[in-house]
């Protein structure tokens, strides 16, 4: 009796229960005190930076795997397997990072990737089929490094290093179209799920961030390796290894130049497609509220500028005996022609002035300043800086030869009218740019700039190559007697490469203003707002020590084997006459001298 | 201080000089702002920095003597003088904090954004009156008789009324103003004036009023076409 009592008197339950709606589904997720936002900001621009750096070093391994294979020089192909060494702990570090982004997401943002997931499924899977690939190649690319070393065999393992790369480049393309799109969103409102995901993946922006990103983790590769090599120059103990590391921090300098040359251009693209596509999205970034973004951007490439060129100038005058006196001049000038071009660079369209500045002004804007405030300035300056770089690096292999080609004097008289001749319409076309309609401007005339300059890469390049391939040695090359600030600045150089990704990032996140999906998926949570400058510093270099602090351990586990072994000895190879600039313009790797610093 | 410290002190007198006093008196410039003087004595002292230790020579003769007078190693009847930097080094800092940080009667400044974001449904508007010679005629008629006493009748932004305004009203000649941007930028700006300016935009000190209760659309949009032809710029466009 007394249980259908209680059951009686709990039918009224069920009828509550019965209209009781269900609960809403959970759009977002926080962490309390730290955010949810900075918590995905940090880990998504950390995952983004080992990305960038485990797809960079492959390349950048896979170059000199080539070099080494096609000059015959074994030192190349050590340095390649050093730095593919690291990479089986960096892959997989890289990967949890991005497993920890994903379940973060999920758990964030379950709107957002519910939202995503329906448009890219597609991909999901191709992505995952190419994680495998990829995995089985690096593995094999890695364990067969010391198996196949001649003949056929190592045709095979530089097959595999194409592999390695392909695969990788196609794993970056993909997430590249998740977030582009989240940027300029493609959206079909029928059609089968592969087709509206291939819309949404050929968005407006996918192939500029594709090639942007490209360069940028060959420039971070380089970088890296030239801080590594840096780092572990101070740290030598014996002649040996400072010249192996001197030489290292070379390359890793040179490689790190020529991806910066070429990625200005690919920036300059980018920006144009985001203008293009949205003009609200594309003041937002360089004439709203974060163009302040862009002279900090002109501060950090102006010092990856300055110390790139410091490190060859550093190298010529204490490598190549002599050129301190010879080539004096040249470097002040170039200096000088670097600093001014910052100047511009960095020079703001409203300038920060107090009300009494500003009053003397007439605005924020001055008068005769104003000027170098607007693209037609910054592209101008931007060319010429590629191009003393390119100089700087031209008089680094020439120095310390002599040519001896009978046409050598109207090859170097051909060379220099170039140069002079690129300089001078480089700034025409960037002052005309003032007097013509933008459309002129940015479809004609920064892209003839662009043109100009890329001209002069590869007409004096192979020019260069050809005359030094019978030139005679005056100076020989000499390794490992480089101050410690050669050291430091490739150090800076790494620092400042990783700031510059990090800003980038902000700045591609934070043009979406309030949007998820920019127009179409609204931010409702409690952080659609863009975070102050200020607070995105801090947090950018919160991201820049936190890598740092991950690529030291990466080094430092996957050179721990080595510690136990004999140092290795730099490899004194020949050099044979003209091969590539990477090798620095020597014939011969002379034994280390005395330090003269 | 001698040798190799002479010409770099020269080299920074000189660029500081020619900052402060020569620049503003070049025709049609004006006086600096500290924040573009710093900045760019920064990158003059990074130059020097680097040009000097380029080589083991130049290093020794730009930093020995620096290094000699801060270690005090074998500077003679210098030796007071280190004394008075050390006593004199941290009273200046403490000097410029306290600057940095007191109350003062100065008006902070105002970084405000110039041009911020229009908002969406103005981002993708084309001028919907045809460009005809009547049209820009008519256009700088009502510029003519709505704008130019701000804007100036040469489109300069010195109109008779100009000097009365912090901000001033935009130079539509500077290549640098109107010709950045597409005519739905200009529709905006006119039609919302500056009440209608985005948080972004802050502090909302712009004079500009709100045509859009005054003139009908068209006229605006006949009002943008003159302005570009009047000022000799055109607008920014895709195709």
């Amino acid at each position: 009796m007394l249980v259908m009592a209680a059951g009686l008197l709990s039918l009224p339950a069920l009828a509550f229960g019965a209209d009781a709606t269900p609960p809403a589904p959970v759009e977002y997720r926080d962490v309390p005190y730290v955010g949810s936002r900075n918590v995905i900001w940090v880990i998504a621009q950390l995952h983004l930076l080992l990305a960038g750096f485990v797809l960079g070093v492959p390349l950048f391994a896979w170059i000199c795997e080539i070099v080494g294979w096609k000059g015959g020089e074994k030192r190349y192909d050590k340095l390649a397997k050093e730095f593919t060494k690291l990479l089986t702990s960096a892959y997989s570090t890289t990967a949890l990072f991005g497993a920890i982004l994903l379940f973060l997401l999920i758990g964030f943002y379950p709107k957002l990737m519910n939202y995503l997931s329906d448009i890219f499924f597609p991909s999901f899977i191709v992505y995952c089929i190419l994680f495998l690939l990829e995995t089985a190649t690096l593995y094999l690319y890695w364990y067969g490094w010391d198996t196949m070393q001649e003949g056929g065999k190592k045709t095979f393992h530089i097959f595999l290093g194409f592999l390695l790369n392909f695969f990788a480049f196609f794993i970056m393309i993909i997430p590249n179209s998740w977030a582009t799109f989240q940027s300029s969103p493609v959206v079909l409102a029928e059609g089968s799920d592969i087709a509206r995901a291939w819309a949404a993946t050929w968005n407006p922006t996918w192939w500029p961030v594709n090639i942007h990103r490209i360069i940028a983790n060959v420039v971070l590769g380089g970088y890296i390796c030239g801080a590594y090599a840096g780092i572990r120059y101070l740290s030598a103990k014996t002649p040996e290894e400072r010249s192996h590391y001197d030489w290292m921090g070379y390359v890793g300098n040179f490689i790190g130049v020529f991806g910066l040359l070429s990625l200005p251009f690919a920036g300059y693209w980018l920006m144009r497609e985001i203008y293009q596509y949205n003009q609200q999205m594309g003041i937002t970034l360089m004439g709203g509220f974060l163009s302040w973004l862009f002279i900090l951007q002109a501060m950090l490439i102006g010092v990856l500028f300055l110390g790139s060129n410091y490190y060859f100038w550093i190298g010529m005058t204490y490598r190549i005996p002599g050129s301190d006196i010879k080539y004096k001049k040249q470097m002040l000038a170039m200096l000088i022609a670097l600093l001014v071009c910052l100047g511009i660079w960095m020079t703001p369209h409203s300038l920060v002035a107090s009300m009494e500045e500003a009053r003397k002004m007439g605005g924020s804007h001055h008068p005769l300043l104003g000027v170098f405030g607007v693209m037609s300035a910054k592209m101008t300056v931007a060319n010429l800086m590629i191009l003393v770089t390119f100089m700087s690096f031209i008089m680094y292999w020439r120095a310390g030869k002599v040519e001896t080609a009978g046409w050598a004097k109207a090859a170097k008289i051909f060379m220099g009218l170039i140069l002079a001749v690129s300089a001078i319409a480089v700034i025409v076309l960037g002052v005309w740019g003032y007097f013509v309609p933008a459309i002129i401007r940015i479809n004609y005339f920064s892209t003839s700039q662009v043109l100009v300059v890329l001209g002069v890469l590869l007409t004096i390049t192979p020019l260069t190559s050809i005359l030094l391939k019978t030139a005679k040695t005056t100076s020989e090359m000499v390794w490992g007697v480089m101050p410690p600030r050669a050291g430091y600045s490739l150090v800076l150089n790494a620092i400042m490469i990783i700031l510059l990704m990090t800003l980038m990032g902000y700045a591609r996140s934070s043009s979406r203003v309030h949007w998820h999906v920019y127009g179409v998926l609204r931010d409702t949570s409690q952080y659609a707002y863009s975070p102050a400058l200020g607070y995105a510093s801090g947090i950018m270099a919160l991201c820049t020590f936190l890598f740092c602090m991950i690529v030291a351990f990466i080094f430092w586990v996957a050179t721990m084997g080595d510690k136990a072994k004999t140092p290795a000895v730099a490899d004194k190879a020949g050099l044979p006459h003209g091969l590539p600039a990477m090798a620095g313009g020597s014939n011969a790797l002379d034994e280390p001298k005395t330090s003269k610093f | 201080m001698k040798g190799a410290l002479v010409t770099p002190v020269i080299v920074m007198v000189v660029v500081y000089l020619l900052l402060k006093f020569v620049v503003p008196i070049i025709p049609g410039s004006a006086p600096l702002p500290f924040s573009v003087i710093i900045l760019y004595m920064m990158l003059t002292l990074s130059g020097i920095g680097m040009f000097y230790t380029l080589s083991k020579d130049s290093k020794d003769a730009f930093w020995g003597p620096m290094e000699r007078f801060l270690t005090g190693d074998n500077i003679g009847g210098m030796q007071a003088l280190r004394w008075g930097l050390l006593i004199l080094f941290p009273l200046l800092v403490g000097w410029q904090t306290y600057s940095s940080t007191a109350v003062s009667d100065e008006p902070p400044g105002e970084n405000r954004t110039i041009h911020p974001a229009p908002p969406g449904e103005y981002a993708g508007l084309s001028n919907p009156v045809a460009k005809t010679p009547d049209a820009i005629q008519q256009g700088k008629g009502f510029y003519a008789a709505y704008c130019s006493p701000c804007h100036g009748g040469n489109f300069d932004g010195k109109g008779p009324a100009a000097r009365g305004f912090n901000p001033p009203p935009a130079n539509f000649a500077d290549p640098t103003t109107i010709a950045m941007l597409q005519e739905s930028y200009l529709f905006w700006r006119i039609k919302k004036g500056g009440v209608g300016l985005p948080i972004e935009g802050m502090p909302w000190k712009s004079a500009m009023p709100r045509w859009e209760v005054e003139l009908p659309d068209e006229w605006i949009w006949k009002i943008i076409m003159g302005e570009y032809d009047g000022a000799h710029q055109s607008p920014r466009t895709w195709e």
